[in-house]
């Protein structure tokens, strides 16, 4: 859908992107992973002309972006940044009809996509009149989404979306951020220093140093198959934790023991070992009841077998 | 102070017309200044805040211009723009550009950047930016630049009864002149007090948030033309001829008053500043003026003297005056200053001016020149025997004098000299005077009398036009009132006088103020 064919882009002597080339799928969320200065903010602007590149082409859906005129181009593109910028003498309202008004739509189909997204996005009803200062951080940073998805646009262009907000905050809209059902259709290309977030949310990551692309692949292929010793490293630091989240216990369910306990509580097979572990752990040791694929017998699960089965399927990768 | 007080409320309630005029003037010329530099400063910073390049070039000029003397900005205009309102307004649309070319520029220039980015990034143009972005988001500061050109401006407006624009100064200056401190506060507590409510309100528009300031920036706009039409109000006159006074005479028996009681004379008049009033009437702004009659620019200007035939205007001897005290310090002094006394009559005087107002001559080099033909002017002892301090008012022919008297002390004294010229008006000076600022300095009988004394007006008839009981009259009463000598006159005469141009003079027949009136009640 979204095609970066051999782009580059100097800032004075400063070569922030050198002749990087990949592809975003429809419908996927691929993340721009990353330091500071590695070119990523570049790259994500330089898919709606915020900045435009030196060399190389960006097309959409086969249409080269620098022949189309700017304004457009942005909107159709929602735009999602880690100050938000609301504008701050628009009330809310006004705000997330800033597209709208320059798509020239009605007020009425207008107030009705307001009155959906705000629900969509648990935001109060009476808000839509107050000023963005009268916002709690979160409240803005869902307004800004509010914002980039009114006009229901095909790409999402998101920059540090979370970036601004407090951990507590963070954790609660990436959650909700990933069961949105409004995102679930579009192609999202997201911009991050936080590998945590990365992993939370990306169906590809494209890491890069230096303004080149050290390698792009799914979370599971970057932690187990890192295409060189940068990329190793890069994940080093919180390793466990990483292939705690990307490892379902669908990929363990071979290991698992067939015998039944009384499992309480049911979990689906495509939950993370992570969650599957904060579960056990509310369940004051009780084992959990773990559904089978194409319905065979299910499984249950206590911490001991959970972590056992975690560590033969690790043997399992790093021997192959 | 109460008694004070209670004078001035009745000369306001008095002068009410005058004073509603003028301060409907005043209003009127700080809005529609106002209103074209908004026109020309805001384009200005929002260009220069896109091109930063421009903007130290930019700024420095508006902050050059700012930096003119008003008064000398006001000159400047009067040969391209001539007298009256247009220059006014444009010499206070340039003080005013500065304060709203820089707020406009910091107040663009200071909104976050991510905001800006926001904006583009959602697809505006670079005009929906200006206008819906960055324009409201600058206004607070933008609004803080343009409540300082405000108040600027209802000062500098003050000035613009100089060049016959009318306001508040024609109350403020004439009072300076005539020595009306009533007249004075006429003139300067509104201004005050203009400036003071107009300072208010637009601080409460700037402290306004986004909610309400978009009613206000409708409002705003709207009230600035409207206040500039204040300025249309008052104009109902209507004549054929367009006299030009000067403060001081509008406010004098022995002027404006005068015309009316004795003559009946009735002429669309406007006040105007004694510096530009010689060049207006050249210039046919102006027809009829009220000049001095030794004036140089009554040669420089070929201007003609309308016979005074019913004797309004008292004869003004020149004296110098000096404090008693001063002549008891400097023994001596009072001969030195009388080797000047009847040596210059009243033709010499206009010549001596000319030479200065028109040849552009320094008045060190006429005072010389007429010392050496006269053959008065010895070399300067360089004294240091004490200083003799010599003031003057702000005019040519009393440059010259003072520079003559400077070189007589230093040459026949061994007194150095300290010379203060340039004091204001006859109340500036007076006071400088008596409050032993400067030991003398040239009056005028007629000023003295009129002006310094005011006796009532009974008194004043019965002995105005004869020129030695003036000068006796006003003698004794200094001395007896202030303690100060009038020493001998000059020997020129310095009156008042009404002129016209030669040229219109000839073709309206009109020699005379009474054929001047005859002339207006016919057409």
């Amino acid at each position: 859908m979204i095609k970066v064919d051999g782009v580059t882009k100097s800032f004075g002597q400063t070569k922030a992107v050198k002749g990087i080339s990949f592809e975003v799928r429809e419908q996927e969320n691929l993340v721009l992973l990353g330091t500071s200065g590695c070119g990523k903010t570049t790259t994500l602007k330089m898919i709606n002309r915020l900045i435009n590149p030196d060399k190389g082409t960006i097309s959409i859906d086969g249409k080269n972006v620098q022949d189309e005129n700017p304004e457009l181009l942005r909107r159709s593109m929602g735009y999602v940044m880690q100050y938000i910028g609301l504008f701050p003498h628009y009330n809310i309202y006004e705000n997330i009809a800033v597209v709208p008004k320059l798509l020239k739509w009605s007020k009425a189909k207008t107030d009705q996509r307001i009155d959906e997204l705000i629900s969509k996005l648990q935001l109060p009803e009476h808000c839509l009149q107050l000023f963005p200062n009268e916002l709690s951080g979160g409240q803005q940073q869902r307004v800004g989404l509010a914002r980039a998805l009114v006009a229901d646009p095909p790409i999402l262009l998101m920059d540090e979306p979370f970036g601004a907000l407090d951990n507590v905050t963070r954790a609660s809209i990436q959650a909700e951020f990933k069961a949105l059902e409004e995102l679930q259709k579009k192609t999202i290309v997201m911009v991050t220093h936080d590998v945590q977030e990365a992993f939370e949310l990306a169906d590809r990551i494209c890491l890069m140093n230096k303004g080149e692309i050290v390698q792009i692949g799914t979370p599971m292929e970057l932690l187990y198959k890192p295409a060189n010793e940068f990329t190793k490293k890069f994940f080093d630091g919180q390793r466990l934790a990483l292939e705690f989240k990307v490892i379902s216990l669908k990929d363990i369910w071979p290991f698992l023991t067939d015998e039944i306990d009384h499992g309480v509580k049911e979990l689906s097979i495509d939950t993370s070992i992570w969650m599957a572990m904060e579960q056990l752990r509310q369940s004051d040791g009780n084992p959990l009841l773990v559904n089978a694929p194409n319905g065979s017998a299910p499984k249950s699960v206590n911490f001991n077998q959970l972590t056992s089965a975690f560590n033969h399927y690790q043997n399992g990768m790093t021997n192959d | 102070m109460i008694e004070q007080r209670q004078s001035l409320f009745s000369f306001m309630a008095q002068e009410s017309d005058k004073l509603l005029t003028q301060t409907f003037q005043h209003i009127g010329l700080t809005f529609i200044s106002l209103f074209f530099a908004i026109l020309i400063g805001l384009p200005l910073g929002i260009l220069i805040a896109r091109r930063r390049k421009l903007s130290t070039p930019v700024i420095g000029v508006a902050g050059i211009l700012q930096t003119i003397p008003s008064i000398a900005l006001l000159g400047f205009m009067i040969p391209v723009l001539g007298i009256g309102a247009k220059p006014a307004i444009v010499a206070l649309l340039i003080y005013a550009l500065l304060p709203i070319i820089r707020n406009t520029y910091t107040g663009i220039i200071g909104i976050d950047k991510h905001i800006i980015e926001a904006a583009k990034a959602m697809g505006m143009n670079k005009w929906q930016i200006l206008f819906h972005v960055e324009f409201p988001l600058a206004m607070p500061v933008i609004l803080a630049g343009i409540r300082t050109a405000t108040v600027i401006n209802v000062g500098v407006a003050t000035l613009a009864s100089y060049i016959a624009a009318g306001g508040l100064g024609e109350f403020i200056f004439g009072g300076i002149s005539l020595n009306n401190t009533n007249m004075i506060l006429a003139g300067a507590i509104p201004a005050a007090l203009l400036a003071i409510i107009l300072d208010l309100l637009l601080s409460g528009v700037q402290k306004m948030d986004f909610k309400k300031l978009r009613y206000a920036l409708i409002i705003l706009p709207l009230s600035i033309i409207v206040f500039g039409f204040f300025y249309l109000i008052p104009n109902v006159y209507g004549s054929t001829l367009t006299a030009g006074f000067t403060p001081e005479f509008m406010g004098r028996q022995d002027g404006d008053l005068g015309l009316k009681s004795a003559y009946g004379l009735k002429i669309h008049t406007i006040v105007i500043s004694d510096a530009v009033m010689y060049k207006a009437a050249f210039a046919k702004e102006l027809d009829v003026i009220s000049g001095y009659s030794t004036d140089g620019r009554l040669k420089a200007f070929n201007l003609k003297i309308l016979r005074d035939d019913k004797g309004i205007f008292p004869p003004y001897y020149a004296a110098p005056i000096v404090r008693s005290s001063s002549l008891k310090k400097f023994p001596g002094l009072a001969e030195v200053l009388n080797k000047l006394a009847g040596q210059i009559t009243d033709s010499i005087m206009t010549d001596l001016n000319y030479r200065t107002d028109y040849l552009h001559q320094v008045p060190e080099r006429v005072a010389k020149d007429f010392l050496i033909k006269k053959g008065l002017w010895k070399v300067s002892r360089n004294g240091n025997e004490g200083i003799v301090r010599i003031g003057s008012k702000i005019f040519g022919e009393q440059y010259i004098l003072a520079e003559m008297y400077s070189m007589l002390i230093k040459g026949y004294t061994n007194y150095g000299v300290a010379t203060k010229t340039g004091l204001g008006g006859t109340k500036i000076c007076f006071d400088a005077l008596v409050n032993d600022q400067i030991d003398f300095y040239p009056e005028y009988t007629g000023t003295g009398l009129l002006v310094l004394l005011q006796p009532d007006k009974k008194f004043v008839q019965s002995i105005a036009h004869d020129k030695d009981k003036t000068y006796h009259y006003v003698k004794t009463e200094f001395k007896k009132k202030y303690n100060i000598d009038w020493l001998k006159p000059i020997g020129f005469n310095n009156s008042y006088a009404l002129m016209m141009r030669q040229k219109q003079s000839q073709e309206l027949n009109v020699n005379s103020i009474t054929a001047l009136k005859k002339y207006l009640d016919k057409h």
